[in-house]
């Protein structure tokens, strides 16, 4: 029951004005490498001045234990902020639980305060705040244990899973319109709770590793919309605001990433990914392979004059960024042309190759995207794929039974060679086999990323001494 | 009620598209930290668990707010940090060179 949240002395709303307009100005100097930094100013800026703003609320009693959860969230905060970037997927999963946590709790909170006197739109866009709300914690928190990899990463399937889900759903849906009609129904509140909460661990359950840059990107939307829709029940400007922009931005992504994966709009709204991966279990005949030792590719590498490495979710694996840019640096010093080819889907969240590759100091103006640097395969002499697999399968061109048939890929058998750095022939992740593997031009260097990296480092080190 | 909703959803809409059109121009080698920001940014709804915590309307409201506040405030905490973090690891080869 805050009514002066609305209107509110004036000060508090300029102060949530001027917030507004920081959040939107920290978004948009985060377009490119050099303005960015300001763009966390901004963001900072304007949070701390939301925070007074409300601290000056009219009818605030216990300011005490608002600082004392301040101080304990900051130590909880700290160490989140200072994992290793190769958790970075895990960690932002987390923190969209906990995002989506504070929203479901303030809803609930303020659903036991005012019910049973609730307009029937304040009561719809509350149980929209806490359903999507609840997926997003229990949803969350599978896909951060999956990237942690504590839960199973192969996605588990059953028959009817899709109807149990959105039966799930429905019944949720039911549950609030009944509430919006019977606002004084208090004990079928904690039942579309639990339920929005059980179908976003049934959501993500069906979802593999490789799907992850989708998911995350989705359950980031949806945090931001149940975000805003909290700012339309407390009737705060600046909440509908920051949730339509966090919104906005999960949305461009997860669109961005299942068209990076050739999956369609719908597919990515209704969560039904993930599938496809399971589908997909052909014979493997034994085809001859060309494989070449560290010297051989060594060689190969300083006789060219343009490469191209192809970095995907394995390097992150094998830890291998810094000998990959040593690699780097090797070349570069004998005049080699090296960049890096980055496809949207590579690794297990949005942009997660150029902030590994940033850690281990490669320049980003050397950092490519897939359709910058696509047209210029025909002119590369070695691609060099480091754990990266489906999205070099020129399968996705050329064979229409294939699951990933029709996905956008990187195009480096064009280039004069390829070399795959590959620990064995078994198949990637989804199970598909490569034919980029079989062609004349190929060489399947054999062994751990991060050694054979380093074993070709030290040839060509060895070889210039 | 029924003005302040239709304000809302003029500003929901209004700011919908801001967001759609400034992300559309952020470079993909960034989206990892856009990601983090908006993570962030999101955590605003600590103003609503602070006005809950404040006002200490119920016991419930209260115990809710502070487990909010401890939430949001982390992500606020954390994703700044991280985001800064990712940030100061991008460097440009040019300047090195001139």
């Amino acid at each position: 029951m805050n009514p002066e949240f609305a209107g509110g002395p004036l000060l508090i709303q300029i102060l949530y004005l001027a917030a507004s307009a920081l959040f939107i100005l920290a978004l948009k100097w985060m377009n490119a490498p050099p303005t960015a930094r300001r763009g966390i100013l901004a963001g900072e800026t304007g949070m701390v001045l939301a925070i007074v703003g409300t601290l000056l609320q009219h009818g605030m009693v216990d300011y005490k234990w608002i600082l004392v959860a301040l101080v304990i969230g900051s130590g909880i905060g700290v160490p989140l902020g200072l994992v290793q970037m190769t958790a970075v997927p895990q960690r932002t999963a987390l923190s969209h639980a906990f995002g989506a946590f504070c929203v479901t709790l303030v809803g609930t909170a303020e659903f036991y305060l005012r019910t049973p006197k609730v307009p029937g739109f304040m009561m719809s866009v509350l149980c929209c705040e806490v359903i999507l709300g609840g997926l997003t914690v229990t949803g969350s928190l599978m896909a951060a244990g999956k990237l942690q990899e504590v839960l199973p990463q192969r996605p588990i399937t059953y028959t009817g899973q899709n109807v149990v889900n959105l039966s799930l759903l429905a019944v949720a849906i039911a549950i609030a319109v009944y509430l919006v009609h019977n606002p004084g129904a208090t004990h079928l509140y904690p039942f579309m709770v639990g339920i929005s909460l059980v179908f976003g661990v049934m959501l993500v359950i069906p979802i593999g590793g490789a799907d992850m840059p989708t998911v995350i990107s989705l359950l980031n939307s949806y945090a931001g919309l149940s975000a805003a829709a909290m700012g339309f029940v407390l009737n705060n400007k600046l909440l509908i605001i920051a949730g339509a922009l966090d919104g906005s931005s999960g949305f461009i992504l997860s669109v961005i990433m299942s068209k990076a994966m050739n999956r369609s709009f719908t597919n990515v709204l209704f969560g039904a990914f993930g599938q496809v991966a399971a589908s997909s279990t052909t014979v493997q005949e034994a085809r001859p392979v060309k494989s070449a030792s560290p010297e051989e590719a060594a060689g190969i590498l300083a006789a060219a004059s343009k490469v191209v490495i192809v970095p995907g979710y394995g390097m992150a694996v094998a830890q291998a960024q810094h000998k990959v840019r040593e690699l780097f640096d090797a070349l570069s010093k004998r005049g080699v042309d090296v960049r890096f080819a980055i496809h949207p889907v590579a690794g297990r969240m949005p942009g997660h190759m150029n902030v590994l590759l940033a850690e281990a100091d490669v320049p980003y103006d050397r950092l490519m995207e897939m359709d910058e640097i696509n047209g210029d395969f025909p002119q590369v002499d070695v691609s060099l794929i480091i754990g990266a697999n489906d999205v070099t399968n020129p399968a996705a061109k050329t064979d229409t039974s294939s699951p990933i048939y029709g996905m956008p890929i990187l195009d480096v058998e064009k280039s004069h060679n390829v070399m795959v750095i590959k620990r064995s022939m078994n198949p990637g992740f989804a199970g598909i086999d490569n034919p980029l593997y079989y062609m004349d031009r190929t060489l399947m260097l054999f062994g751990d990323a991060k050694v054979f990296v380093t074993n070709i480092v030290k040839e060509l080190s060895g070889a210039h001494a | 009620m029924g003005v302040s909703l239709i304000d809302g959803l003029f500003v929901f809409m209004l700011a919908g598209f801001i967001g759609f059109e400034v992300i559309k121009r952020i470079s993909p080698l960034l989206h990892t930290p856009l990601m983090s920001i908006t993570n962030a940014l999101d955590a605003i709804a600590v103003i609503g668990a602070i006005v809950l915590v404040g006002r200490h309307e119920s016991r419930l409201s209260f115990i809710l707010g502070m487990l909010a506040i401890i939430a949001a405030t982390s992500n606020i905490v954390g994703g700044f940090l991280i985001t800064d973090r990712m940030l100061k690891m991008f460097k440009s080869s040019r300047p090195t060179k001139s």
